[in-house]
């Protein structure tokens, strides 16, 4: 560092520009000004320096200070981050309201984890030990669903020097000193992480175990697998934020990182006043002690949302280097990629697609490749994962936007939502013939050892319906139902069951919000059965009418809300009252 | 930022609204200044970039009537502020906030910027005070909650100014008789328009309870960036400092995006889409994430803007971006104009997303969530029948299919419309909607828990 203070020579909105900082490095923290406002270099020339400003810049003048940090934008990695509410640069909202209340100022600076704090840490290293980076110092209990590992910082290794015993301590004690070539290294509770930089891993592993989320559309149709990616575009109103916050509720995962980047601010208020009250279905615990919200929203500044998906993504692999399965979802990746542009044309660069940068595609590509299931660094080289959920928001609902084309080239499941489904108040509003998983044939497997065989050819019967259905509904739209033969009015009556009582699920129902695999199996079984028996009963001369007179048909479609997930074996007893009732029909016929 | 009193005569170039002043000193970003003609005619203007020895500023009247020589800048040492207090209900004032009823000026209580704080989400209480606005589309099925932030997407010549009218007269919170402060900003709109809120407000005797910030068609039109954002700074004092439930009607937000697109392109950026600049949903944000409730105060803040669809294209990216930011939107429907039924709310298009936790038990009546939901999907269908039996005739749809149009028919005609001056409380609302729905057969109301149609299903004689 041969310059330790630069000056401002011009002040654009976020962006400003120094000089006088010679030797500045690209991605470096800079303080600008005389309040220190946190910012980032984004492009060096000379001594000249373009600086994206993480806060408003309103009042800086020509001339004030620009001070180097020497290091790049990083995060603070240690226990205490579960739980919070940080905004787009890991500064925790809670900490910042009782130090200057509701409205966020500027030139506030807090620990991202409190450095006070005592936390009972378990050694299990011994002196002598030969370590490398990620291997486990000991544990902390971080909250009663995490233990926290702690985890050497992964480019140091050595050998251990000394070692604390049992005890408390905090973030800020020496727990451990680490020696390599005289040189002696300190081990606290935690480390620091750049941002932009991955964080390493031994081996990459294929994505095999489906992410259980509740949803019946997800997890029997269009399932992600642990380690995957999936992006949910959809223009306004169609239900991406509410089906991203199921997945955040529900979904199967130890840790959950949900980051509202440049959205609402009620939202936000939505899931600190809900999740603290729902309980983990898998644990009976409160939701909010696996889960970490970074708070953007759409007001706050543009720069640091550009800066708060890394900041996620950084949280969720030091997670899984712990061994934990992470699910990281992002809401909304366009907003982010606004504010690219936005900083984009400040540095009057060419522009691409729609003014986006012609980077746009590349940076889409490094986020998503952060997700994925691993061999870590651990003494016994567990396995992690961090599967990333995108929501898109493309302008006007047009998926051939450049964001939504970029996000599709470079994740494997897609959920499209569709307006149409929004405004007949279908939701989930995920359109079932657009949407798409790779991971279907690799997480069948697990289906069919951990709930019951027989789940893939349902799911494609079922599948095979609803496209039979979008056919026929042409045929329909142009000659009125009465063209079409009973067998295929019988998909269409079928279809409309499926759609209604299966794909569709009401979040806000104490029942139907969370559907549990074995009663999705059930239900799927139940929908399929009901259409065999009625296409044979058909054939057989039972007239179209009388089924659809059927009363099971009403309660078959209320099951979704009607049987809890514990009971789900009472589907086969609806099962059993549809057979019974086809089969009155069945008789009725032979002895009329 | 005390550079205040600078005075420089060195205007270097006007383009559009922008001036380009050479040699300052000591001038800070967004900074605010006072712009003197040659014949002493006084303007306000702030500065959007700074560098060593230049600005360029933007300014707020216009430049008309500028010239390069004898335009004086005086730079004031502080960013855009607007006076406060108590005393600003039942007044009137322009664009900048500057009285304009002829009454006394206001005695400050306070000096705020105009562009505000970001409310801290962890601070956010999260909305779910019903409010009632006698409107049965709104209050059935696209409820407004106290702190929601709830656009109306109009079309030219709809009566979207009546709607927001009726609404500002009737609203209230069901159980107390608090009424709203009311906030006025008018962006662009004719004169007309303004003076028919003034009027309705005036009515009621709301108008002692309503503060009106006017910047009308003929007014400049780059005063338009600031008079939002003025009646939102009264808005937070009010609210947050004074402990008043405040609704803010803002129209039309078209205007607003116009204005912007306009110096942005004086700024030559890089447009956007239609050539809206990029900060386009970033700067909608700045002033629509302005409500809401704050733990621990009292007050609230409910925004609804107006905004007029150009083409009625809803696409349009001001309406396309203001939905993402704001929590639902009320749609008008020219069909509905035309066949005569007031309010046109076209319900399918419509949504409030602050709604399902502001209605049901407790809140509402326990059967208020299926009850929407189930207007929702027979509407949606019936729709769909409407369109087929164009194509095919009404002959060759079923018996049930029949009764869907009739319930749509009766959905458009007792449910949807009604009076001007009608004000339907919710159960009123909730009668009307169990009316209509006993004209289908009760298998298919699958929404509905068998519980809700044991005890409102009216069974017909069938």
């Amino acid at each position: 560092m041969s310059q330790e203070k630069g000056r401002i020579t011009w002040i654009s909105g976020p962006t400003v520009r120094a000089e006088g900082l010679e030797g500045v490095k690209m991605f470096e923290v800079v303080f600008v000004g005389e309040e220190r406002l946190i910012g980032e270099v984004i492009a060096v020339s000379g001594d000249k320096a373009v600086i994206q400003v993480y806060e408003t810049t309103s009042g800086l003048k020509p001339g004030e200070p620009v001070y180097r940090s020497g290091e790049p934008l990083s995060v603070m990695l240690g226990p205490g981050i579960i739980g919070r509410t940080y905004d787009g640069v890991q500064r925790p909202l809670d900490v910042i309201a009782t130090k200057i209340g509701p409205f966020v100022k500027r030139g506030i600076q807090v620990d991202p984890i409190p450095l006070d704090k005592k936390w009972y840490f378990e050694p299990v290293l011994k002196i002598g030990d030969k370590v490398r980076g990620g291997y486990v110092v000991g544990y902390v209990q971080e909250t009663p669903l995490i233990k926290h590992s702690i985890l050497i910082h992964p480019e140091v290794s050595g050998k251990v020097k000394s070692i604390v015993k049992e005890g408390e301590y905090t973030a800020n004690d020496v727990i451990a000193e680490i020696e390599k070539d005289s040189e002696v290294y300190k081990v606290k509770l935690y480390h620091r992480w750049p941002v932009r930089k991955p964080r390493p891993y031994v081996q990459r592993l294929e994505p095999e175990v489906p992410l259980i989320t509740g949803m019946r559309i997800i997890d029997t149709l269009f399932p992600v697998a642990k380690g995957g990616t999936a992006a949910i575009p959809g223009g306004f109103g169609t239900g991406k934020t509410v089906t991203l916050h199921q997945i955040a509720a529900w979904c199967d995962a130890r840790v959950v990182i949900y980051i509202g980047c440049g959205e609402r601010g009620n939202e936000m208020a939505e899931v600190l006043v809900k999740f603290p009250e729902l309980t983990d279905p898998y644990s009976g615990r409160p939701l909010m002690e696996r889960t970490i919200l970074i708070a953007n929203t759409s007001n706050m500044p543009i720069s640091a949302r550009e800066a708060s998906i890394y900041t996620g993504i950084t949280l969720a692999e030091y997670y899984r280097d712990m061994g934990y399965d992470v699910v990281l979802v992002a809401d909304s990746t366009s907003r982010w990629a606004e504010a690219l542009r936005e900083i984009s044309g400040r540095l009057e660069e060419m522009p691409a697609e729609e003014g986006f940068p012609p980077y746009l595609a590349s940076r889409l590509a490094e986020f998503y490749e952060r997700a994925g299931r691993v061999v870590t660094f651990t003494q016994n080289n567990s396995i992690g994962s961090v599967t990333v959920v995108g929501a898109v928001s493309p302008p006007g609902g047009d998926f051939s936007e450049p964001v939504t084309v970029h996000t599709l080239r470079f994740v494997r499941t897609f959920w499209g939502l569709d307006s149409a489904l929004a405004y007949s108040r279908h939701y989930p509003a995920i359109n079932w013939i657009i949407s798409y998983s790779l991971y279907v044939d690799a997480v069948a497997r697990w289906w069919e050892k951990e709930v019951e065989k027989g789940w893939p050819e349902l799911r494609r019967k079922m599948l095979e319906i609803l496209q039979k259905e979008d056919e026929l509904k042409e045929i329909v739209k142009l000659l009125g139902p009465e063209a079409l033969p009973d067998s295929e009015k019988l998909v269409l009556d079928v279809a409309r069951i499926i759609r209604e009582g299966f794909l569709q699920q009401n979040a806000f129902d104490p029942i139907d919000s969370y559907c549990s695999v074995q009663k999705q199996y059930k239900m799927l079984k139940m929908f399929m059965e009901f259409y065999e028996k009625a296409r044979i009963a058909l054939e057989k001369g039972v007239p179209l009418s009388s089924i659809r007179a059927l009363p099971i048909i009403a309660k078959m479609m209320r099951v979704r809300y009607t049987v809890p997930n514990e009971k789900f074996i009472e589907v086969d007893s609806i099962s059993q009252e549809i057979n019974d009732s086809i089969n009155k029909l069945l008789e009725g016929m032979k002895s009329g | 930022m005390a550079s205040g009193g600078l005075e420089y005569y060195s205007v270097k170039e006007i383009k559009g609204p922008l001036l380009v002043v050479e040699g300052v000193k000591n001038v800070s970003y967004d900074e605010l200044l006072e712009i003197e003609t040659s014949t002493g005619e006084k303007r306000l203007g702030k500065v959007l970039e700074v560098g060593y020895g230049l600005a360029i500023v933007q300014v707020f009247e216009g430049t008309t009537g500028l010239a390069v020589k004898g335009t004086k800048a005086k730079f004031l040492g502080r960013t855009m502020e607007t006076p406060v207090s108590e005393d600003m209900l039942g007044r009137i004032f322009d664009g900048l906030g500057r009285p304009i009823d002829g009454l006394p000026p206001i005695i400050p209580r306070d000096r705020l910027d105009v562009n505000g704080s970001p409310i801290n989400p962890e601070r956010r209480d999260y909305p779910t005070n019903f409010i009632q606005t006698g409107i049965s589309a709104i209050d059935g099925m696209n409820t407004l909650i106290r702190g929601q932030k709830l656009p109306i997407f109009s079309g030219a010549g709809l009566p979207h100014n009546m709607i927001a009218a009726q609404i500002a007269r009737q609203a209230t919170v069901l159980g107390q008789e608090e009424e709203f402060a009311v906030i006025f900003a008018a962006i662009g709109v004719q004169n007309d328009e303004a003076s028919f809120f003034k009027k309705s407000l005036e009515e009621t005797g709301a108008i002692k309870r309503s503060a009106l910030f006017l910047n009308l068609a003929d007014d400049p039109a780059f005063e338009r960036i600031i008079t939002p954002r003025i009646a939102l700074t009264l808005a937070e004092y009010l609210a947050f400092e004074k402990d008043m439930h405040v609704l803010v009607i803002i129209t039309d937000m078209t205007n607003y995006g116009e204005a912007l697109r306009e110096i942005s392109a004086a700024r030559e950026e890089v447009p956007g889409r239609k050539g809206y600049p990029g900060y386009l949903y970033t700067d909608l944000a700045t002033i629509y994430e302005r409500a809401g409730r704050i733990k621990e105060k009292k007050g609230s803040i409910t925004q609804m803007p107006i905004l007029t669809m150009p083409n009625d294209d809803i696409s349009h990216p001001i309406p396309d971006l203001t939905a993402y930011i704001t929590e639902g939107q009320i749609v008008l429907g020219r069909e509905l104009h035309r066949i005569g039924i007031y309010p046109p709310i076209n319900v399918l298009m419509s949504l409030s997303r602050l709604m399902r936790d502001g209605i049901g038990e407790g809140k509402t009546r326990a059967d208020h969530p299926d009850v929407s939901s189930q207007l929702y999907a027979s509407y949606a269908r019936a729709q769909e029948l409407r369109s087929l039996a164009l194509i095919v005739g009404e002959s060759s749809l079923t018996p049930v299919d029949l009764k869907y149009l009739r319930y749509a028919e009766a959905f458009e005609k007792k449910f949807l419309a009604q009076g001007y001056y009608e004000n339907r409380d919710i159960f009123k609302t909730l009668d009307i909607a169990w009316e209509i729905l006993s004209m289908l057969p009760e298998q298919e109301l699958t929404r509905v828990k068998e519980k809700y149609i044991k005890q409102y299903y009216k069974k017909t004689a069938e």
